[in-house]
């Protein structure tokens, strides 16, 4: 009996978060994709100097983060495919993803506070460490995108 | 007060330098918290306690870092950095640094 429990559970979430990651990663594409249209017409870059006939009245710092984490599916293939190395294939959409997620989120920052251009912007990634297991698991990883948003005069 | 991330303020000169202002912050969740973000981290996808707890570290650290500049007598801090670490279990520190200057 214990032994089915032992097996069955594994395979269930495994089999159930296979399906759900994959619907998951569709809808948040999707969702995306439609922030970034709706941001098209911000201008952001990773350099610090702009154009020098930009007339700059005033600046902020702007800032999107978002915390992400794998599903038990991409964690057990993820632990599967480290045995003979080489590309973690699984891993990469999730983080793909959570830099999107993080540079839309700093771009609706700063269009809710009036501005539309957005210099120098960095992107970091950091390591959460899990509450549980000693902190060796990890709990999820954050993404965060930071920039200078400035406003042009008219 | 003004906050870049880049070396100077946009359209403005700097006059005066008043040395690096810091601000930090250490925080965690309830336990509530880590238990469902430990079933979350089941499904994948965001942890939104987490999103909002390092957000809302993120505030603080930036607003500490801003009254040291007040302090000092700055209107300005340039070169702002963001940086997170986890220094504890279930427990991280959002550290926000840059220089404090007066511009004009």
């Amino acid at each position: 009996m214990e032994i089915i429990l032992q097996v069955t559970v594994p395979a269930v979430l495994f089999a159930a978060t296979y399906f759900s990651g994959r619907t998951m990663e569709t809808r948040h594409d999707r969702l995306l994709s439609a922030g970034e249209d709706r941001n098209e017409d911000m201008m952001v870059m990773t350099i610090e100097d702009y154009p020098s006939e930009w007339q700059v009245e005033r600046v902020n710092v702007v800032i999107g983060s978002v915390v992400v984490s794998h599903d038990y599916y991409r964690r057990v293939v993820g632990v599967l495919r480290k045995v003979v190395g080489g590309r973690l294939k699984v891993y990469e959409p999730l983080l793909a993803r959570a830099r999107r997620e993080a540079l839309l989120r700093m771009m609706n920052n700063a269009r809710a506070q009036g501005f539309h251009h957005v210099v120098n912007v960095r992107l970091e990634t950091a390591r959460l460490a899990n509450s549980r297991r000693g902190g060796k698991g990890t709990a999820g990883v954050e993404v965060v995108a930071y920039g200078t948003a400035l406003e042009l005069a008219a | 007060m003004i906050i870049s991330n880049t070396q100077t303020i946009p359209g403005k000169t700097i006059v005066d330098f008043h040395g690096v202002v810091s601000g930090s912050t250490v925080r965690a969740k309830h336990i509530g918290r880590d238990i469902m973000a430990g079933l979350k981290n089941m499904v994948g996808g965001e942890l939104k306690g987490y999103t909002e707890l390092l957000e809302e570290s993120r505030q603080e650290a930036l607003r500490r870092m801003i009254l040291q500049a007040e302090d000092r007598g700055a209107n300005a801090v340039v070169n702002v950095r963001f940086a997170t670490s986890s220094v504890a279990q279930g427990a991280a520190e959002l550290f926000a640094y840059g220089s404090a200057v007066t511009v004009e």
